[in-house]
């Protein structure tokens, strides 16, 4: 946070005092976020879902982002197989492209890119949806006809985030298959029978569910980030455009941290 | 003066006391960090009646407004709405109060995502258990009481300000409030819209009996419309009295304030 006051600081003096306000600030974000989860569980426990609302935000997260994630995920996995085709073929192992697509894209790609894409899209659209709500006293509104805002906002969003991940991530995982796929086929000369054979191979379902669990924590993620930037914005239109962009990018460091730890405990645990 | 014993029956059949639409405040103060806003506040509100609270912008009737509808927890002091003190509630404690009460606010604050009837509709499908048909005649009752049958299909952003103002009043009377709180219920109309307003202000009161708190610096409005008027100034109450008393009164705030003259004891920074 700027002091407002320290202008004339040196600057050792300067650091020395912001450290522990950075510090504090994290430590209070997190515990915001934490917060605004366990509120959210509490009332999705309850049961007080609006099965409307909850639609409407499958839709929103879910459905609206499938073209982007499958378009994504598709060149992702062309490309990975234009790289390892040239590289493999030196090799005479060629037969391997499948494998190694599949297994990139199952395991990291299509999860990944399905969390930066839907934060990209929609827990930015989250953020600005609530922000201006917030700002243009709709939020108020909301308290003062006996309606808790995070009951009403938050967990629909959150069960449709939880739900319409791994749904999306399944289809990018197929589109970014058959982008390496036909790439290795119809560009570098891979044998077509040996592409899918391979992946029969080498991979199991299991890495396909695994790659599908890290999105449910990815969608947990951007659900939150962006209703909590929507939430604690004040002022206006400016705030709106910091909440926005702050949820982006607290969404995806965010889901590049969980992706490292859910990586180490889903695929090297085992 | 109405009577205050009277008796009236809600959506749901139920009965209620008029009592219980007094509202006390006693001793309001709120503050943030560096800057006292409220500097002990005290009035009443009387059952039935319309009291108005006048001032400067930023001179603290809003966040008043906004303490009275525990929107904002006031820093210390007791607001009373009929028997319950609501300083200190928490969310769920207040929403039991808020259910008596309606807001409109200054800028009408609709859901832009829902329509005319869905807005209306809200507070009816959230807290009362009641029908879709029973919900659809009371919507359709109360865009008939502030003079807009058949626009539930519209969305906010299709409506004028003014219309959107008396949308924000059928949403805030839809679940029988015994309070209303108006933020500047006129700012932004004009004329013609603005009187309109004041008189389903006046309507509310006459036809419902409900206790009405407005927050306004529309002068020619409040003296219209109220039964108490109190001006607050610099976040403390500078006078208070029906509109007659405040027309005569001496003070030199009060009178610099009424007669919108640009000198005298009032200080307007950029000016």
């Amino acid at each position: 946070m700027t002091d407002q006051t320290s202008g004339a600081a040196p600057p050792v003096a300067t650091v020395s005092r912001h450290d522990p306000s950075i510090l504090t600030n994290v430590l209070v974000y997190l515990g915001e976020v934490t917060v605004l989860l366990a509120q959210a569980l509490k009332f999705i426990i309850r049961g007080r879902i609006n099965a409307r609302d909850l639609m409407q935000q499958m839709a929103f997260l879910g459905v609206n982002s499938v073209v982007i994630a499958l378009l994504t995920s598709f060149s992702s996995g062309a490309v990975i197989a234009l790289y390892f085709a040239q590289f493999l073929v030196q090799y005479g192992q060629q037969w391997l492209v499948g494998a190694v697509v599949s297994l990139a894209i199952s395991r990291e790609l299509a999860p990944v890119l399905t969390g930066v894409v839907v934060a990209a899209r929609a827990g930015s659209a989250i953020a600005a949806e609530i922000g201006t709500m917030k700002v243009t006293e709709q939020i108020d509104a909301l308290r003062a006809l006996a309606v808790d805002p995070v009951e009403y906002l938050v967990p629909p969003r959150l069960i449709a985030g939880l739900i319409m991940l791994p749904l999306v991530c399944a289809l990018a995982d197929a589109s970014g298959i058959l982008g390496g796929y036909l790439v290795s086929v119809y560009l570098e000369g891979v044998p077509a029978g040996s592409f899918p054979l391979s992946i029969r191979q080498f991979l199991e379902p299991s890495d396909f569910m695994r790659g599908l669990i890290k999105t449910i924590f990815f969608g947990l993620i951007i659900v939150i980030v962006g209703c909590h930037q929507g939430l604690r914005t004040k002022g206006g239109a400016t705030e709106v455009g910091r909440a926005t962009t702050n949820s982006v990018v607290l969404s995806i460091v965010f889901i590049y941290i969980a992706d490292f730890f859910l990586a180490r405990i889903l695929f090297l645990a085992s | 003066m109405t009577d205050s014993t009277e008796i009236h029956t809600e959506n749901d059949g139920s009965e209620r006391n008029a009592e219980t639409s007094r509202i006390v405040m006693n001793d309001v103060r709120f503050s943030v960090p560096g800057k006292d806003i409220l500097k002990g506040i005290t009035l009443t509100a009387e059952p039935g009646e319309i009291l108005s609270i006048m001032g400067m912008s930023g001179s603290g009737k809003t966040t008043l407004l906004h303490c009275i509808g525990g929107l904002t927890a006031a820093t210390s002091g007791e607001i009373y709405v009929g028997d319950q003190q609501i300083v200190g509630m928490t969310e769920d404690q207040l929403n039991h109060v808020r259910e008596r009460m309606g807001m409109v606010f200054q800028y009408s604050a609709l859901f832009d995502s829902l329509t005319v009837f869905e807005n209306v509709a809200f507070g009816l499908r959230r807290r009362r258990k009641l029908s879709e048909a029973k919900i659809r005649e009371i919507v359709h009752d109360k865009l008939s009481v502030v003079g807009l049958p058949g626009i539930e299909k519209q969305y906010p952003s299709e409506l004028s300000g003014g219309m959107a103002k008396r949308v924000g009043l059928a949403r805030a009377i839809a679940m029988e409030p015994e309070i209303l709180l108006y933020d500047e219920p006129t700012s932004g109309l004009d004329p013609v819209v603005a009187s309109v307003v004041d008189e389903l202000i006046m309507e509310m009161r006459d036809r419902l009996n409900v206790t009405s708190i407005v927050v306004s610096h529309n002068i020619k409005s409040i003296l219209r419309v109220s039964d108490h008027i109190a001006m607050v100034h610099g976040g403390e109450l500078q006078a208070h009295g029906t509109p007659d008393e405040l027309r005569s009164c001496a003070d030199p705030i009060v009178r610099q304030f009424i007669e919108g003259r640009p000198h005298g004891p009032i200080e307007v920074a950029h000016l």
